[in-house]
């Protein structure tokens, strides 16, 4: 369990670090080194498929992210915002901090999933009769693709418009120069 | 306390898109803010001592096709990796998207900076 | 974006067979092994951003061609769409998994077997790796000082790319106004500084 922590607290380490430095690649390499820790626990939470989509996931992240600030020519930040707007909005935050906390006693502790509480809870069903019912050695492949195959198909159509989008957006000719 | 600490990280995320006033800061609390969600999730269904929700040879009693009793008392919960799996990719695709927009703002003010996008006139 | 030295376009010309091969392994034991198609899709893409990185945009541009990239994604998502409507056809519902309820249960634990888990996987693979790859490359058109580089003959049939004869939108003068409405984006490199290099450019 001290791993966790351990894993954890670099990451809020590193985060702090992308947040407050002023050299817009230092930032950028912090966010790796985030998206690193979090693919280390979730390899440790025996969450495998999550890490190998989250370490793929990063290493694309970091690239696309790279080519937006190294490219440009501003990569030095000027200041934060006047001093009442931002000590309103750290004051907000740290009350929501506060009362986000308690929020967290509620839950079981760490260690016991939710499910093994729970009556009748789904993910037993998805436990017990998964390789019964679809055939599948890999739950999660079963859950996403067999039992929850909607939430797929929304996935699929958000992840085709929001890279439709972008593909429009980086567009520089418009096709009314062709004619004439 | 695990828990708490996740959530920090969270309100780190949403203080830097919150309060900076660069452009791919702003970006990037949001990447912040996503990987911390995601964790959170995978947090919530963890087992002290078990094993990955996939099906080996080992966890078959022989002959039949019933799980042991071995393995379905130390499974962890596989409803919010299904969840979690598709929230990764989306969060790039929508990254793709904001970095997208990012880019053309540079080119038609030549600033990230907010504030100065805002008193400009087009 | 230019390549890089001989010693990484030597190497990268091995690696990025095995970086691909491992994408469709993952993809298709997707239903054995953790992975599955997100995974191994974003892995495919990955292996074209490494020839990207290491031969330039143009290379890449004549090895798969615009057209067919953004064809290719089309085709992923219709196949998705299919199968899920062959499971309102042959079997119970929408999304049914018809085949290992009827036609071919398989054995449990060998490649063939999960019915249509499998044509899903490869369905949504290759729709998010030919998707990530579109949205890469296009975000390599730009160069350091915010003008597009030469487009290809493929990128002028989808838009993107340099806008050719047209000028640049116009660009704002900042804190004081200049002389005349600045026209092109070369004007606004006089009050920004060049970054240092990455190693490339």
């Amino acid at each position: 369990m001290a791993i966790f922590y351990i894993l954890l607290l670099f990451m809020v380490i590193a985060a702090i670090i992308a947040v407050e430095t002023k050299d817009l690649l230092s930032s950028v390499i912090c966010v790796g080194a985030i998206g690193f820790g979090g693919a280390l626990m979730f390899l440790l939470l025996y969450a495998p498929d999550i890490a190998i989509t989250q370490i793929v996931v990063e290493v694309l992240a970091l690239i696309i992210l790279i080519r937006a600030t190294i490219s440009r020519d501003h990569t030095f930040i000027t200041g934060d915002r006047e001093f009442f707007g931002m000590a309103v909005s750290v004051a907000i935050l740290l009350v929501v901090f506060l009362a986000g906390v308690r929020v967290f006693e509620s839950l079981p502790s760490f260690g016991t999933p939710i499910f093994t509480q729970v009556a009748d809870a789904p993910a037993q069903t998805y436990i017990e009769k998964g390789l019964t019912d679809t055939g599948a050695a890999n739950l999660v492949a079963g859950v996403i693709l067999d039992y929850r195959g909607y939430d797929t198909l929304g996935e699929a159509t958000v992840l085709f418009t929001s890279i439709l989008g972008a593909t429009v957006i980086l567009r520089t000719r418009s096709r009314r120069t062709v004619a004439c | 306390m695990l828990y708490a600490l996740c959530f920090l990280l969270f309100m780190i995320g949403l203080y830097c898109a919150v309060v900076k006033k660069n452009l791919v800061k702003i970006v990037i609390g949001l990447a912040i803010m996503e990987y911390a969600v995601n964790l959170f999730l995978i947090m919530l269904g963890y087992r002290a001592g078990g094993t990955a929700p996939i099906v080996g040879r080992g966890d078959l009693q022989a002959g039949a096709e019933r799980l042991t009793a071995h393995f379905l008392n130390r499974a962890v919960d596989p409803l919010p990796q299904a969840l979690v799996l598709t929230a990764i990719v989306i969060s790039l695709g929508s990254l793709a998207l904001l970095i997208s927009m990012c880019i053309r703002l540079y080119d038609k003010y030549g600033t990230f900076d907010i504030t100065e996008i805002r008193r400009l006139r087009g | 974006m230019k390549g890089m030295t001989i010693i990484v376009k030597t190497i990268s010309g091995w690696v990025k067979v095995l970086i691909f091969l491992f994408g469709i392994h993952i993809i298709l034991f997707g239903h054995l092994t953790p992975g599955g198609g997100f995974a191994g899709g974003v892995i495919l893409a990955s292996s074209y951003v490494l020839l990207m990185l290491a031969f330039g945009r143009d290379f890449v541009a004549e090895n798969l061609p615009l057209p067919l990239a953004s064809r290719l994604d089309c085709l992923g998502a219709f196949l998705f769409a299919f199968v899920a409507i062959l499971g309102l056809v042959f079997g119970a519902a929408f999304f049914a998994n018809f085949l290992y309820q009827k036609y071919l249960p398989g054995q449990a634990l060998h490649l063939v077997s999960g019915g249509t888990i499998p044509l899903a996987n490869m369905a949504i693979g290759l729709k998010v790796g030919a998707s990530l790859f579109l949205v890469i490359f296009a975000l390599s058109a730009f160069r350091k000082d915010g003008r597009p580089e030469d487009e290809t003959a493929a990128e002028r049939g989808m838009g993107l790319g340099s806008p050719g004869a047209q000028p640049p939108s116009a660009v704002i003068e900042r804190n004081t106004p200049e002389g005349g409405g600045a026209t092109s984006g070369d004007a606004d490199a006089t009050a920004v500084r060049r970054p240092q290099a990455l190693g490339q450019e």
